[in-house]
This record gives C-alpha cells, structure tokens and sequence, in this order.
C-alpha cells in the first residue's frame, strides 16, 4: 500500500424527502480492492453516481490523488483518474467492440476537427496508438476475437468484459465498478473474480459495489458496508462479517 | 477475377466519368434539368451537414434552415449592390461559413442541455427567429431589405470565367448552369471527404457514442458539451457554405425560401436515406429533389392528355409523395433506404 488514493468526506444527498446519503466518509487506499455492500436501497449507487460526477452532491468533498476532485463535471472526474462501469450495463449499442474501447482513449488523446479533416501525421499517429491500445485491452480483458462485432451481439458476460476495457482504456488510477457479478452465472463470476484480481496485480485500486458476498469477501481488502445511507461498518472482511451492526442491517434486529 | 480494391476503383472512375458528361446530357433534354440537378446538389450539401448533427451525434435540429438563410444572405449582403459591395466568392464563402458556425454555436450554447423533443423545438423556433429577423430587418436600418429580399447578387467569377454567362470551349458550350454544376460537384466532393474523415476520427466516434448513450459518454470522459457544440457548428458551417451557393446561383435572396418547410424537407432526406451514413443521405437527397420535378414535368401534362384539363396540381402532389415516402419507409425501413454500416451489417447476420 502506498498511501491513500481517495478520500471521501461527509458526502450527502437528498432526492426530496429521502436522504439518500448521509455524511459518508471513506478513504481508499492506493492498490486496494475496497469492498462496497449494503442491502438493496442502501445507497450504494448514489454514492458511485456523486463519485463519477453524474449526480449534483449536497454537500461534502472528495479527494483525489492529493487533489480535490471537480465533481461537477463527469468528464473531468474521468481525466482525473477515475473510470466506472454501470451496474444496468451501458455500452455504446450500435459501435464495434473496438469502437467502443475506443471511444474511452477520447480523454487521454487530443486531435480535433481540423487534424481529422486534414488527416495531419499528429492525428494518424493518434489514430493508430488509440487502435492499437483498444485492441490489447479487448486482449486483456479476453474479447480480442469479438473486435468487430456491434457491442449489442455480445454474451452478456462479454458485455460486462467490454465495459471494462472501455473504463481501463481511460487510463485509471481508480476503477469503480457498479456490481460487476450481477446476472453472471458461476463460470462467469470465476473468470470476472480473476480479471479483478489480475488488475489489482497490475496496480489499479479498485472500488466494487456488489451483492455477491462470497466474491466480495473473498476478493477485498477492506469492505465498507453502507445502510440507510450512513457508513456503519469499514474494516477487513473478516471483521465486518462478525460486526453485529452488519448482521442486523442484513437480517434485521433480533438476529445478532 | 478482380478483387475488391481494383473493382472499386473501377466502379469510382465509371462514376466520376459519368457525372463529368451528365450536364451535357442534361442540357440536351432542356437547360432546366442541368439547373434542377443544381439545387437537387444543394440539397445534397444541406442534408451531409445536417447528417452531422442528426445522423451523428444524434441531435434532432428542426431549425437547419436558419444557417442556410445566414450563409446566402452573407453572400447577398456582401456581393450585390444593396450594400454596393462585391466580394469576390472566395472571400465571402469561408466567411458566410464561419458566420454560420457562430450561429450554431449561439444556438448550441444555451440549448444543448435539452435533449430530444425540446431540443427540436427550441431549434424549430430558432429557425424562425431567423427568417423574421430577415423579414423585418429592412427599418430602421435597412439590413436584409425585408420581404422583397436582395437581387441582382453577383454571380461566382473565377478570373475572367464569369458564372452567369456561357463559354465556349473546345468546342463545347459551357453555360452558367453548366460551370456551376462542376463547381458544386467539387465542393461535393471536398464534404464528402470532410465528412468520410470526420466520421472516423475521434471526434466522430465521441458523436456517435453520444447519441448510443450520452451517459456512458460523459462517464468515459467526453466533454459531452463541447462535443455536441462541434457537432452543430461543423453542421451549420456546411449549412453556411450551401447557402453562399445558392445565393450566387440563384442571383436573389428572400426570407421566403428559408422557411420551416424546408428545414423539414431536408431532414426528410436524411431520415429517408439512410441517418448517419453518407451515400444514404445522398440518395435520399436526390431522391427526394428529383422526384417533385419528375412530376411536375410528367403529372401535368399527362393529367390533360387524359383528361383536357389539369385536375391535381403537381405542388399538392409533391406533399402527397413526401408523405407517403416517408410513411412506407418507417415502415418497411426505419434505418433508412440505404443505413449505416452497422445497421447493414446488423441485417446480413441476422438473415445468416
């Protein structure tokens, strides 16, 4: 571990009556596979949407890398580091499995209107890396033969691969993704468990939101556990499996 | 056997051949149909800069009729004697097309965060902000001349080769129309090229995932603003330089050839081609200009050879095929007569 990566202070945010989140604080540390879990409503997804920018917080701040992250504008979260998937797989539909990798190198590369009508050098050598880097991440992540397939014809496990290089290919420092394993069966949720662990080898932190406690426990190094909004638990797996505040928030009071 | 590249090339040089001798074709039939192919051209260069905007980056604009007014009447304003001032062509083309991008930029700005439906009417209304504007900036400044528009625009001049005159050359009569075919056949070829480049560079495919889901664009790291801002100044742009065209050719400008109905018109040829891919919209385009005077010049004439006397007008005609084109084609092909690769390649496997 080399330090912390991110630091979440005090977020909130209020859809009308509900408080959907209230003063969460956590901190990710750098090389970490940080665990998110809580029962369904929890506001686990809300605190991933204020993280990547999508929705407006009501108050609180996030550190990023030793810098405060502009979380007004989605773009800029994702220049600064952070790249997500979505738990209701979003793909670009009608593109190619490439086109869609692709289209993730768009914050990290640079050529505009005038260099793609001028075909300049600068834009073909552009051009070519961006190719060349999708097509390893669609290697990476183990799609490479689906390249040219339009991303709606892929198996629902590929889909999911998919978005995963599309978010590596923004160059992270922070991958977030938004329940990963939901809907994939056994086989599936092995090789996804192996992807992750591969990514942590390569040095990504990675934030997982996900239902799945066997993979969350058993990938994790640390796991946060949110109920009703609030943070009520943030340790070791172990740990958090034996806090009676977790047993009551998944099996209601009486059970612990 | 030939392969795939040779055959091509082959295929292009038929093409590029016969659209070099087609004016003369034309000609021969009546000087007219060289000027139809003309603004049936035009259209085409209206509906490949709106296929940036819809086809694109998925942004239904209702209003594309504006930045064609605002490119012809730079171009009118700047080379007639309204203002007694005569700009050469090269001059005010780039120009009218740079107004016209900021024009779009005006409209983009404040209007990008509406999607969908409010988008196209907000730029429905824009597009008649325009037209009025036009029609009534004759007082207390007489800018546009209102109604009565600008006349007498001076016509492309390159050297001592006027546009408005016939040559003769190489034994060949070159008529106005004639030269004006060949100089919108390169300026067709120089968007299509434009557009064919820009669809697969970067900033294309950051449209196109916009309009897949301009969520997951935002969240993979594309300034979804800007991006759509590009979209519609680089559409209007286009808008601006067919409308330079049309104010030379046509020699007068009026707010009365920019209205609604046209802005829906050349959306009709982009839907009705083929959204998105540019051999579709240029199908469309000439589909949809061809036909109303194929008409007019057969509904007419057959309708009194039958009849004695002229029973449905051509015009109310001309509604009627519009309507029922596009109907049968959302029908039977809602991506268009000739779609998208994608889409293309979508039904080939689904029929494998």
């Amino acid at each position: 571990m080399t330090g912390i990566l991110l630091e979440a202070r005090d977020i909130g945010k209020r859809f009308g009556g509900v408080q959907a989140l209230k003063d969460v604080s956590l901190t990710i540390n750098s090389g970490e596979i940080y665990g998110l879990i809580g029962p369904n409503g929890a506001g686990k997804t809300t605190l991933f949407n204020v993280f990547t920018g999508l929705y407006p917080r009501d108050s609180g701040e996030v550190q990023f890398a030793g810098k405060a992250l502009d979380l007004a504008s989605p773009h800029a979260v994702a220049a600064a580091g952070i790249a997500r998937t979505f738990q209701n797989i979003r793909l670009f539909a009608n593109m190619t499995a490439l086109e869609n990798v692709m289209v993730g190198r768009h914050v990290r590369t640079r050529a505009g209107v005038f260099g793609a009508i001028l075909r300049t050098r600068a834009e073909r050598t552009e051009e070519a890396a961006i190719r060349r880097r999708a097509d390893e991440l669609l290697h990476y992540v183990g799609i490479a033969d689906r390249a040219d397939d339009l991303a709606r014809h892929l198996s629902y496990g590929d889909q999911r691969r998919l978005e995963i290089a599309r978010a590596l290919a923004t160059d992270p420092q922070l991958l977030a993704l938004d329940e990963p394993a939901a809907g994939m069966n056994a086989t599936e949720t092995g090789a996804l468990r192996d992807l992750i662990e591969g990514l942590r080898r390569d040095g990504l932190t990675v934030l997982l939101i996900e239902h799945d406690v066997k993979l969350v426990m058993g990938l994790c190094d640390r796991v946060a556990v949110l109920d009703y909004g609030e943070k009520i638990a943030e340790d070791v797996p172990e740990a958090v499996r034996a806090n009676p505040k977790v047993i009551e928030a998944y099996l209601g009071t009486g059970a612990a | 056997m030939m392969n795939m590249a040779m055959r091509e090339k082959l295929g292009l040089a038929l093409i590029a051949v016969a659209l070099v001798a087609l004016p003369f074709v034309l000609a021969s039939a009546g000087t007219a149909w060289v000027r139809i192919t003309n603004f049936a051209v035009l259209f085409v260069l209206l509906s490949l800069g709106l296929n940036i905007v819809v086809g694109f980056a998925g942004l239904l604009d209702l209003g594309y009729v504006a930045f064609y007014a605002v490119g012809a009447y730079v171009y009118a304003l700047l080379a007639s004697p309204h203002f007694g001032l005569h700009l050469p062509f090269w001059v005010i083309l780039p120009l009218g097309a740079a107004v016209a991008c900021l024009a779009g930029v005006i409209l983009g700005a404040p209007t990008l965060r509406l999607r969908g439906d409010y988008l196209a009417i907000v730029t429905l209304g824009f597009g008649e902000i325009v037209r009025i504007f036009m029609n009534n900036l004759s007082a207390p400044v007489n800018l546009t001349n209102g109604p009565k528009g600008i006349s007498r625009i001076d016509s492309f001049q390159i050297g001592p080769v006027n546009f408005a005159g016939s040559d003769t050359f190489a034994g060949l009569v070159f008529s106005g129309p004639i030269k004006y075919y060949y100089l919108l056949m390169l300026v067709l070829l120089a968007v299509i090229v434009v557009n064919r480049r820009l669809q697969d560079s970067r900033i294309g495919r950051a449209w196109v995932a916009i309009r897949e889901d301009e969520i997951a664009a935002k969240a993979s790291g594309i300034n979804t603003r800007n991006i759509k801002l590009l979209a519609f100044a680089m559409g209007a742009s286009f808008g601006g330089i067919a409308g330079g065209m049309f104010a030379a050719i046509q020699g007068f400008v009026s707010p009365e050839s920019f209205v609604l109905n046209e802005s829906i018109m050349v959306l009709a040829m982009v839907v009705l081609g083929g959204m998105g891919n540019i051999w579709g919209v240029i199908a469309g385009a000439m589909l949809l200009s061809f036909v109303p005077e194929l008409l007019r010049y057969t509904v007419e004439p057959a309708q009194r050879a039958l009849f004695g006397k002229l029973l449905v007008d051509p015009e109310v005609l001309r509604m009627l095929v519009f309507g029922a084109a596009l109907v049968l084609t959302m029908r039977f092909r809602p991506a268009g007569l000739w779609p998208e690769t994608r889409h293309r390649r979508e039904m080939n496997e689904n029929r494998a």
